[in-house]
C-alpha cells in the first residue's frame, strides 16, 4: 500500500499510457471515434461555448423565423435570435442533468444490485419484489406529479429526483449481470481466498461487465435528457433558462409549428438532442473493445 | 416408521390449502398488484399530506393569497381535497385510503364543482380507446415486421428494418409527435392538423353510427401512428431475437425432417414459441404508453387521461392532479395483471411454477 504514495509519477505516466492506449484503441473503431469526438465536442461546445457567444439579451424584430443562411445557420427563431446561438447557450443544462441523472442512477444501482446478488436468499427475493412493483408504476405521470409538488428550484435536484426514481430497474439489470458472473471461475477462486464481498464486487466484478455498466449509464442519460424535455413541454421545470428542451417547447408554444418557415427553430434544437443522443451510444458501443480485451484480437 | 414420518411430513389439511392459496399463480399475482395499489396509494398520501410542502398546504397558501381567511381556506382545502383536517394523520390516512376504495378522489380546485371523478370518467375511455387500439396494432405490426426480419436476416430487408427499429426505439415519443405534426401537418400538410384537435368534432353525437367512427379515427389516427411508431421498434427487435433463438431448436429442425410446411412451422412452432415471451413486454408497453399520453395528448389537445393530467398540473389543480395520477397507476397495474393472466393461459409452464409440487 506505501508504494502507492511514494511513486505518484509512476501512476500518472500509468495513467497517461493507459489513456493514450485507450484513445488508439477507440480510433479503431470509427463509429466509436465519431462518437467520442463528438460528445467532447458538444460538452466543450456547452461549457466553453456561452463565454465566445453569449446569449443574445434583445429580440430582433426584423429577423423574425428566417430560414437558414449564411449568417444564421440554423436559422432564427420567434424573437429573431440565432438559433445556433441558443443551442450553443443551451447546452450546459442538457449535459448536466444527463450526466448527473445518468452517473448518480448507476451508481445506486451497482451497489443495490450487485450486493442483493451476492447475498440472496430473502434479502434479495424481497428487494426484487419491490423493484418488480416499481417498474408497474407508470414513471413519467409519477415524475412529473414530484416535481410538480416539489417545485424544484435548479436542474441538480431535478436530476436527483429522477435518479431516485429510475434506478431500479438499472438495479435488476445490474442484478443478473453480476448473477451470470458469479459462477465464473476466477470469481470462485475469489471467493475461496476469502477476498471479502466489497472486494470481489468492486475489483472483481464490476471491472468486469463495465462495459455494460456504461451502455446503461449511456441510456439512462438520454432518457433523462427525453423526461426533462417533457417536464419542460408540461410547464413543470421553470423557463429560467434557455435549453434545448425549453427551445423546443417555447416553439411549440408560439404556435412555430404551425408556421413551415420556423420549422428550424423546432428541428434545431431537437437535432441537437438527438446529435448527443448519438454520439452518446456510439460511443458507448465502442467502450465494449476497450474493456473486452478478447474483442481487440482484430488490431 | 413411515407412519410417523408421513405424519410429521404433511402439514394440517387447513394448513396445506393455505399454503396452495397463497402459492397460487392467480392469487399471488392479484395480491401483488393490490399491493401496488396500496403502495401508489401511500405515496400520492405522503404527496397530498404528510410530506413538508404538502398540496393541501399549497393549496392554503393560494387560497389565502386570494384574500380567503385562513379560516375558510383551511376548511375550502379540506373539503375539495375530502379530507378531514381535524383527525390525527392517521386516521386521515385511513380515511383517504377508504375513500379511494370507493373511488371518491374529491373536488377540482379550477373547474368549481366538478367532482374529480366525474372528470375522469369523461376522459378516460378516449384514453382506453387511443392506448388499446395502438397496442393491439403495434403488437401485430411488430410480431409480423420482427419474423420477416428473422426469416431474412442478413439481408438488405432485415439491415433496413433493425436500423429503423432502433432509431424508432431510441427517440422519445414527444420527438416522434413533434415531427409528425411538423411534416404532415404542416410542411407535406396531408392532414388537416388544425381540425383534428380534440377527441371528436364538436355537435358529434357519440353512437354506433359510420359518421361517428369516421369522425374519432379522423382525430386519432396521426396521434395512433406516433402510438405505433414509438413503441413498435423495441417490439420488432425483441421478436427478431426471439424467432432467431427459435429456428436454432432441435424441435423446428425436427419439423423440417418431417417434411411439414414452412407455412405450418412458422404458425405452430416457430410462430407460438417466439411470441410467447412478448406477453410479458404488452405489460411494459401499457405503462411506456401511457406514461407517454401525458405529452402526446397534450400535443395533440386530444381529451384523454393523458392530456387531464397535463392540464391539471399546468393548472395546479392537486384534487384532480393526485386523483387522475392514482387512476394512470390503477390501469397500468391492471393492464400488467391481465398481462400476466393472458401468459399463464398461455404457457402452462408459468402457472406450474409454485403450484403443486
Amino acid at each position: 500500500m506505501h508504494t502507492s504514495k511514494s511513486s505518484v509519477p509512476d501512476f500518472l505516466s500509468g495513467f497517461w499510457r493507459e489513456s493514450i492506449k485507450t484513445l488508439k484503441i477507440l480510433s479503431r473503431n470509427k463509429m466509436g471515434l465519431f462518437g467520442f469526438i463528438m460528445m467532447i465536442l458538444i460538452i466543450l461546445l456547452s461549457f466553453v461555448g456561452p463565454l465566445i457567444w453569449p446569449p443574445e439579451t434583445s429580440a430582433n424584430v426584423a429577423e423574425i423565423n428566417k430560414g437558414v443562411s449564411a449568417k444564421h445557420w440554423l436559422g432564427t427563431d420567434f424573437q429573431g435570435q440565432d438559433n445556433l446561438r441558443k443551442i450553443i447557450n443551451g447546452g450546459k443544462d442538457i449535459v448536466t442533468i444527463a450526466l448527473i441523472t445518468g452517473v448518480l442512477s448507476m451508481l445506486i444501482a451497482v451497489v443495490v444490485g450487485s450486493f442483493s446478488a451476492f447475498i440472496g436468499g430473502r434479502v434479495d427475493s424481497l428487494l426484487m419484489e419491490f423493484v418488480n412493483i416499481w417498474l408497474t408504476i407508470p414513471k413519467f405521470p409519477l415524475l412529473a406529479v414530484l416535481a410538480t409538488v416539489l417545485s424544484l428550484k435548479d436542474v441538480i435536484m431535478l436530476s436527483v429526483l429522477m435518479a431516485l426514481l429510475d434506478w431500479p430497474a438499472l438495479a435488476r439489470q445490474v442484478r443478473s449481470q453480476v448473477l451470470s458472473l458469479k459462477n465464473r471461475e476466477y470469481i470462485e477462486a475469489a471467493t475461496m481466498l476469502d477476498l471479502g464481498t466489497p472486494r470481489i464486487i468492486f475489483r472483481e466484478l464490476l471491472p468486469n461487465m463495465m462495459s455494460f455498466i456504461a451502455i446503461s449509464t449511456i441510456f439512462e442519460m438520454t432518457h433523462a435528457i427525453y423526461q426533462q424535455t417533457g417536464l419542460v413541454f408540461l410547464g413543470i421545470v421553470p423557463y429560467s433558462s434557455a435549453n434545448w428542451g425549453v427551445m423546443i417547447s417555447a416553439a411549440e408554444r408560439r404556435g412555430v409549428l404551425f408556421n413551415p418557415q420556423a420549422a428550424w427553430s423546432i428541428l434545431a434544437p431537437m437535432g441537437a438532442i438527438v446529435l448527443f443522443q448519438l454520439a452518446l451510444v456510439s460511443f458507448a458501443r465502442s467502450l465494449d473493445e476497450v474493456f473486452n480485451p478478447r474483442l481487440r484480437t482484430g488490431v | 416408521m413411515t407412519t410417523i414420518t408421513t405424519s410429521q411430513t404433511t402439514p394440517h389439511p387447513l394448513l396445506d390449502s393455505l399454503r396452495k392459496v397463497a402459492s397460487s399463480y392467480l392469487l399471488r399475482r392479484l395480491g401483488k398488484a393490490l399491493f401496488t395499489i396500496w403502495f401508489v396509494a401511500t405515496i400520492t398520501f405522503f404527496v397530498i399530506r404528510a410530506m413538508p410542502g404538502n398540496a393541501i398546504d399549497i393549496l392554503m397558501q393560494d387560497l389565502t393569497a386570494q384574500g380567503v381567511s385562513a379560516e375558510d381556506a383551511r376548511n375550502q382545502a379540506a373539503a375539495l381535497m375530502g379530507i378531514d383536517l381535524d383527525q390525527p394523520l392517521g386516521s386521515q390516512y385511513l380515511d383517504y385510503l377508504n375513500n379511494v376504495i370507493q373511488g371518491d378522489f374529491g373536488h377540482s380546485y379550477r373547474s368549481a364543482g366538478l367532482s374529480v371523478t366525474k372528470m375522469i370518467t369523461t376522459v378516460l375511455p378516449w384514453t382506453l380507446f387511443s392506448v388499446g387500439l395502438s397496442l393491439i396494432i403495434t403488437f401485430v405490426l411488430g410480431i409480423a415486421l420482427g419474423t420477416i426480419m428473422a426469416y431474412k436476416r442478413d439481408t438488405w430487408i432485415d439491415h433496413l428494418l433493425s436500423n429503423l427499429a432502433a432509431t424508432l426505439d431510441a427517440v422519445s415519443p414527444y420527438l416522434i409527435g413533434l415531427l409528425a405534426i411538423l411534416f404532415f401537418g404542416i410542411i407535406w400538410k396531408l392532414v388537416p392538423i388544425m381540425e383534428m384537435r380534440g377527441s371528436m368534432s364538436s355537435g358529434m353525437k357519440p353512437g354506433f353510427t359510420l359518421a361517428f367512427l369516421a369522425d374519432i379515427f379522423k382525430h386519432v389516427r396521426v396521434l395512433l401512428l406516433v402510438y405505433v411508431l414509438s413503441s413498435i421498434g423495441s417490439w420488432m427487435l425483441q421478436m427478431k431475437s426471439n424467432t432467431v433463438a427459435t429456428l436454432g431448436e432441435d424441435y423446428v429442425t425436427v419439423a423440417r425432417a418431417r417434411g411439414l410446411t414452412d407455412g405450418r412451422i412458422l404458425t405452430a412452432y416457430v410462430g407460438r414459441n417466439a411470441t410467447l415471451p412478448l406477453f410479458t413486454r404488452l405489460a411494459i408497453s401499457v405503462g411506456f404508453i401511457v406514461g407517454g399520453s401525458v405529452l402526446l395528448e397534450t400535443l395533440f389537445t386530444y381529451q384523454g387521461i393523458g392530456f387531464l393530467l397535463a392540464r391539471s398540473i399546468s393548472e395546479r389543480d392537486y384534487p384532480v392532479m393526485q386523483g387522475v395520477f392514482l387512476v394512470i397507476t390503477v390501469s397500468v397495474v391492471f393492464a400488467n395483471l391481465l398481462a400476466d393472466y393472458v401468459y399463464g393461459w398461455l404457457d402452462p409452464r408459468i402457472r406450474l411454477v409454485g403450484g403443486d409440487n
